[in-house]
């Protein structure tokens, strides 16, 4: 198939930055977003031209570094997928393409598609861990009794993999439904719990200092989640926080 | 004390005041939209003119009121502050917006539509709250007479008032006279002005856009969420959000057209 692509191209963090139109000619169906993208690179390398950075890794939907915006949507037109999972058997013949960064003023773009999720790995920093005794004498997770329903809701938290999808759909660039699906990882399981108060509190108010919006409940962020993370994670995180609030020591 | 003040302050402990002031809001559109059916009883404007009276003079009711003022406008500017300030955690907007595949509309439009509601509450306030509470609204007298045991009411003048008088002489057992300020009437010439009842169904409709997500929100916002009670919340607020808006716009429309 043919398509026109047309994409942001940004030198540097300070550069304006604007859409470069790239026509594409003989795409396979078959091909991955991401491999329709190496053939364009290898095009562009080949006329002597600087190649689109864009930021990619496991290409198997694990690792969530393929950030991307396309047409509008982050991760692409699909559910339930990331960008490296998506395939060109999704478009047609004659489409027009819109690729764009994810957009948020605590991702900054540093170049052509890829963004700093820095601010993730601070909230995570913030109070996203569980302390625990590593000198060998940990204790086993498992001689620890756990809900089987709890143990179902935590681990479907932790499928998050911190790919940002939630924050580029988000109108207001919210980053809620990645900090409640790490508050509600850890909070529902007994290692967790022993942090539970101070965590939340800090994990939120570091995800305020780093700039990101408030939450509208609009569910574009579960709708966009290549993981499928539910809004109910961030009912949670909201009677964690007020829970804290009335309980915290600080 | 600071600590309580970082906590609100937070996008969480904001959104929780959003919520309450919002639910308020809802259980005061309840009681306004009670009153204003009153419009409808036959006593020539009695209970509802007794109720705007009851409505302002009350000193518990007084104090209900202050706090829907503040409601109002909390809710009103920390939202409109909210907007704008999300808006500035995307300082470069996308080219090709995508909200339309994964979120509803109102969603994503509670501060327009909440700022066509806050217009409307303004004009609103003005029509009909200012007049009443400091402009010269003339009054209306009643008498209320107790016949065969039962209190009824009517205007203290006119023919129907005299015809009454004639037919149940003797059968009064006691009167009282009372005197209200006829917002009844100010309502009813309003009411007759075709654009401010146009501008008033258009303003139900937002209403009704603004609760049906807003209702569901604020329970989010709270944290009250769980499967066995959702669905639950969601119909409730749709309900609300489409039978009250209905209730209030179909009383300028019923009055205009008949
Ligand atoms: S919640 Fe979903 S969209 Fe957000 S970071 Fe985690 S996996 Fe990505
Ligand atoms: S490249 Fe790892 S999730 Fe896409």
């Amino acid at each position: 198939m043919n398509l026109t692509l047309k994409i942001w191209r940004q030198k540097s963090p300070d550069d304006k930055g604007g859409m470069v139109t790239y026509p594409m000619k003989d795409v396979e169906s078959h091909m991955s977003f991401l491999e329709m993208l190496d053939v364009l690179n290898n095009d562009l390398i080949t006329k002597g031209e600087e190649p689109v950075a864009f930021d990619h890794d496991c290409r198997e939907g694990i690792c969530g570094t393929c950030s991307m915006v396309i047409n509008g949507r982050p991760h692409g037109p699909d559910s339930a997928i990331t960008t490296c999972q998506l395939h060109m058997r999704k478009f047609n013949d004659g489409d027009t393409i819109h690729i764009e960064p994810f957009r948020a003023k605590s991702f900054p773009v540093l170049k052509d598609l890829t963004v700093d999720r820095g601010a993730f790995e601070r909230i995570m920093q913030a109070g996203g861990f569980i302390s625990v005794n590593t000198s060998g004498n940990t204790i086993d997770a498992n001689t620890i009794p756990i809900r089987k329903d709890h143990a179902d809701m935590a681990f479907d938290a932790a499928t998050c993999i911190g790919c940002g999808a939630c924050v580029a759909a988000c109108k207001n660039s919210s980053a809620m439904l990645f900090v409640s699906a790490k508050v509600s990882q850890l909070a529902l399981l007994p290692q967790g719990h022993t942090e539970r108060t101070e965590r939340v509190l800090k994990m939120v108010h570091q995800m305020d200092a780093e700039g990101f919006g408030t939450c509208s409940n609009t569910g574009a962020c579960a709708a966009e989640c290549p993981k499928e993370i539910s809004l109910d994670n961030i009912a949670r995180l909201n009677r964690e926080y007020l829970r804290a609030s009335f309980v915290s020591g600080e | 004390m600071s600590n309580l003040f970082k906590i609100f302050n937070s996008s969480t402990g904001q959104k929780v005041i959003m919520a309450l002031t919002g639910l308020f809001l809802c259980v005061f559109l309840v009681v306004h939209l009670m009153g204003n059916l009153q419009l409808f009883k036959h006593d020539d404007g009695f209970a509802f003119n007794h109720y705007s009276q009851f409505m302002t003079g009350n000193p518990l009711i007084k104090i209900v009121s202050y706090i829907t003022y503040f409601a109002i406008l909390y809710h009103a500017f920390k939202g409109l502050i909210m907007t704008m300030n999300n808006r500035k955690a995307r300082p470069v907007k996308y080219q090709v917006d995508g909200g339309w595949a994964n979120s509803h509309w109102t969603s994503r439009n509670m501060g327009i539509l909440g700022t066509v509601l806050l217009v409307f509450i303004v004009i609103h306030m003005i029509d009909f709250w200012y007049e009443f509470k400091f402009g010269n609204l003339p009054t209306k007298k009643y008498i209320q007479y107790d016949i065969g045991g039962e209190l009824k009411n009517m205007e203290f003048s006119g023919e129907k008032f005299q015809a009454r008088v004639k037919a149940s002489l003797g059968q009064i057992n006691d009167f009282t006279t009372l005197e209200y300020k006829d917002l009844y009437k100010e309502v009813y010439a309003t009411f007759d002005k075709w654009w401010y009842v146009l501008l008033y169904t258009i303003s139900m409709f937002a209403v009704a856009f603004h609760l049906w997500h807003g209702f569901k929100s604020a329970f989010q916002s709270l944290g009250i969420s769980h499967p066995a009670w959702n669905k639950t919340i969601k119909l409730v607020g749709y309900g609300f959000a489409v039978i009250v808006p209905l209730g209030f716009a179909l009383i300028p429309l019923i009055i205009f057209f008949s």
